[in-house]
């Protein structure tokens, strides 16, 4: 059971991460958007993921922290 | 203790170089300062110096950059087209706010040139020389004795002020040999708190750069910078005169052309002319307080340069063209004799045109 | 047990960098190196003229930044004048394999004990999209609009197939910034560059094949297909030079 949290205001909604996700358990959350004007990342069943760290490893804004 | 020797100006200004603490040389070879860089090489090592030589004129003043950025004495040189070349760097240290120590042994140009000496890089040197607002301090030695003297003196202007200090001088100074004395005294030490030493993990890091993108910032920047200037010209202008206190002309030279109007001047006032001289030391800051004095009794100013006349426009700027200024030069590597500059008094003191 | 997380060494100043721009993941994987050697305290960073001008905002290390081109001779005389400090400079490929290339060849041929991160994203990004010295052929750029035409402009440069002829570097690697896989392969070959300085084995050059999303006209996630397709099989991934490993041999 991994622990994962997104400093959301510095995300730019690339989507990297969500196409690292080797579970498939990410997504760019469109119903909210950060003061930059993006729409940051958004787990969405923290109970599958692993913490294997593809998608911090793609972050380009370091904005991903997990631990195990 | 100082000892006196018999040596070429560059290479006193290089032992010089090394009496001020500089343990840092980066150059690239060209006629008529290799003197310098082959000196140091051999007497950089002695010291525990760093002598190196860049790939190119650029890389050298960049390489100044890099070590003035540490906290260290640094230095290039090179004769004109090669300052061209480092006129990048230039801006960027003037942009940086870092100290640096130049070296221009002028050949005459422009292009290619010859190798011979001249005084046309006077506008390059006084105006900065690299692109937006910036002065570099310019000092012009007139003996090896001086080009010994005056890089001591670079060093501390430019640890004092933050800003590069050059050496404007000629391939004749250059090359020239004569006796000069060599102090050993220990070279100022100066504080540098902005260096890039690395944070330890005990400090805030230090950002040494010239970019600023806000336009306010960087106004600020450009006038705290020229307030600084403004100490420079009121506290570091040099200048030296010669039979000025009666004189009804008054030449006006710095450098080589300064020693030929010195004895143009003697042999002027043997014969009962009242000529006088004015070498300016520093050629910026400019010693206009000197020459606005003098045009209260000065009939007529004679710029003698080894140019197309270029101090000549900071004369008249000085004396607020209340006198005449005339120029006699010769260019191209030629150096006017005594006797040219002579005639050219002679003939202002009978009122005639030159 | 923490598995990822930001760098010490990097502060948390949001980058300007494009959205999905991999400068991001190289400026950590830089900061990651500097973490794990534990050389935060005397690393001194340069950063280049183009879109990572700004790097010296994004670590926790004295930075200076150099004028176009020539951040290899701002690394050497802070290096030579302070041989305790380590030393890299931060270029992009027209800052390196442009303006600055003789600057970068020199300071190999030398062995300069300094690192030097060169990313390579075929085009420059600052100024909006022109054609860069390793834009590939055919590739459609401002200033190629018509597509790159190697007759008329040239070739591309092949910065680690060309510094591994000389003798002087230590170390020459090409690695990308577009998959997990391959990042993680950045991050051993931009430490190992770290660490040969540490060690004073000299000149250690990590060209970083990167994305420009913006400027390429394509999503993020496109541009790192593109990377994949188009640019590694041009840029060949690996380590063109070792000499430690040679030694090793």
């Amino acid at each position: 059971m991994a622990k994962w949290t997104i400093l959301a205001e510095g995300c730019k909604g690339c989507g990297l991460c969500v196409e690292a996700c080797p579970k498939k358990i990410l997504c760019l959350d469109s119903g909210t958007i950060n003061h930059k004007g993006h729409t940051p990342a958004r787990m969405m069943d923290e109970s599958r993921c692993t913490g294997c760290g593809f998608c911090a490893t793609m972050c380009p804004d370091c904005v991903i922290t997990i631990s195990r | 203790m100082a000892k006196t020797v018999l040596m070429k100006g560059n290479e006193a200004l290089a032992e010089a170089a090394i009496q001020a603490g500089c343990r840092h040389y980066f150059g690239y070879p060209i006629t008529p300062q290799t003197e310098i860089g082959a000196y140091l090489a051999k007497r950089m090592p002695e010291v525990g110096g760093v002598f190196l030589q860049a790939e190119s004129e650029i890389a050298a003043i960049h390489m100044v950059y890099g070590a003035s950025c540490a906290g260290k004495r640094a230095m290039t040189s090179s004769s004109s087209p090669g300052i061209s070349l480092k006129s990048e760097g230039l801006s960027y240290l003037a942009g940086s706010d870092l100290p640096a120590f130049v070296v221009n042994v002028q050949r005459a140009g422009p292009g290619l040139g010859g190798i011979q000496p001249a005084q046309a890089d006077y506008f390059q040197a006084t105006r900065g020389g690299g692109h937006g607002d910036f002065r570099n301090i310019v000092l012009a030695p007139a003996s090896v004795q001086e080009m010994a003297s005056l890089t001591l003196r670079g060093f501390d202007l430019a640890d004092r002020y933050n800003m590069t200090a050059m050496i404007l001088t000629d391939g004749t100074i250059g090359q020239m040999m004569e006796q000069v004395t060599l102090e050993s005294a220990e070279p100022t030490a100066f504080e540098k708190p902005w260096a890039l030493t690395g944070t330890r993990c005990e400090r805030e890091k230090h950002v040494i750069t010239s970019l600023y993108l806000a336009p306010d910032e960087l106004e600020q920047k450009n006038l705290s910078r020229f307030a600084r200037y403004a100490r420079v010209q009121r506290a570091e202008t040099m200048v030296e005169t010669y039979g000025m206190e009666d004189a009804e002309i008054c030449l006006v030279a710095y450098g080589i052309a300064a020693r030929v109007s010195k004895n143009a001047v003697a042999a002027a006032r043997a014969s009962g002319i009242r000529a006088g001289l004015i070498r300016p030391i520093t050629l910026w800051p400019f010693p206009a307080e000197a020459l606005a004095n003098a045009a209260e009794h000065v009939r007529q100013f004679l710029s003698v340069e080894l140019s197309m006349g270029q101090m000549i426009q900071d004369i008249e700027l000085a004396i607020r063209c209340r006198r005449p200024v005339s120029l006699v030069s010769r260019v191209g590597g030629m150096i006017p004799t005594p006797e040219q500059v002579l005639l050219a008094i002679e003939r202002v003191a009978r009122g005639e045109a030159i | 047990m923490i598995v990822a997380t930001r760098p010490h060494a990097l502060t948390t100043a949001p980058t300007h960098y494009c959205p999905g721009c991999t400068h991001g993941i190289i400026h950590r994987l830089v900061a990651e190196a500097i973490d794990a050697l534990g050389i935060e305290g005397r690393t001194i960073g340069i950063a280049p003229v183009g879109c990572s001008v700004l790097a010296y905002n994004y670590f926790n290390l004295d930075m200076t930044v150099a004028a176009h081109g020539r951040a290899p001779a701002v690394a050497t005389g802070l290096k030579r004048a302070n041989p305790e400090s380590i030393v890299f400079a931060y270029q992009g490929d027209g800052d390196l394999a442009s303006i600055g290339m003789a600057e970068a060849v020199h300071a190999a041929a030398r062995n300069e004990n300094i690192t030097v991160i060169f990313v390579n994203n075929a085009i420059y990004g600052m100024t909006g999209g022109q054609m860069a010295p390793t834009s590939l052929p055919g590739q459609v750029t401002q200033t190629s609009p018509a597509g790159r035409d190697e007759l008329l402009c040239g070739f591309p440069v092949k910065v680690c197939e060309m510094l591994a002829q000389l003798d002087g570097p230590e170390y020459i690697a090409r690695v990308a910034a577009n998959s997990v896989k391959n990042v993680l392969s950045a991050k051993k070959a931009i430490e190992k560059a770290f660490r040969n300085q540490v060690e004073g084995r000299g000149f250690s050059l990590v060209e970083v094949l990167s994305s420009c999303p913006t400027n390429w006209g394509m999503t993020p996630g496109d541009a790192l297909g593109w990377m994949d397709s188009t640019m590694i099989p041009y840029y060949p991934l690996g380590v063109y030079k070792d000499r430690s490993a040679k030694e090793a041999d």
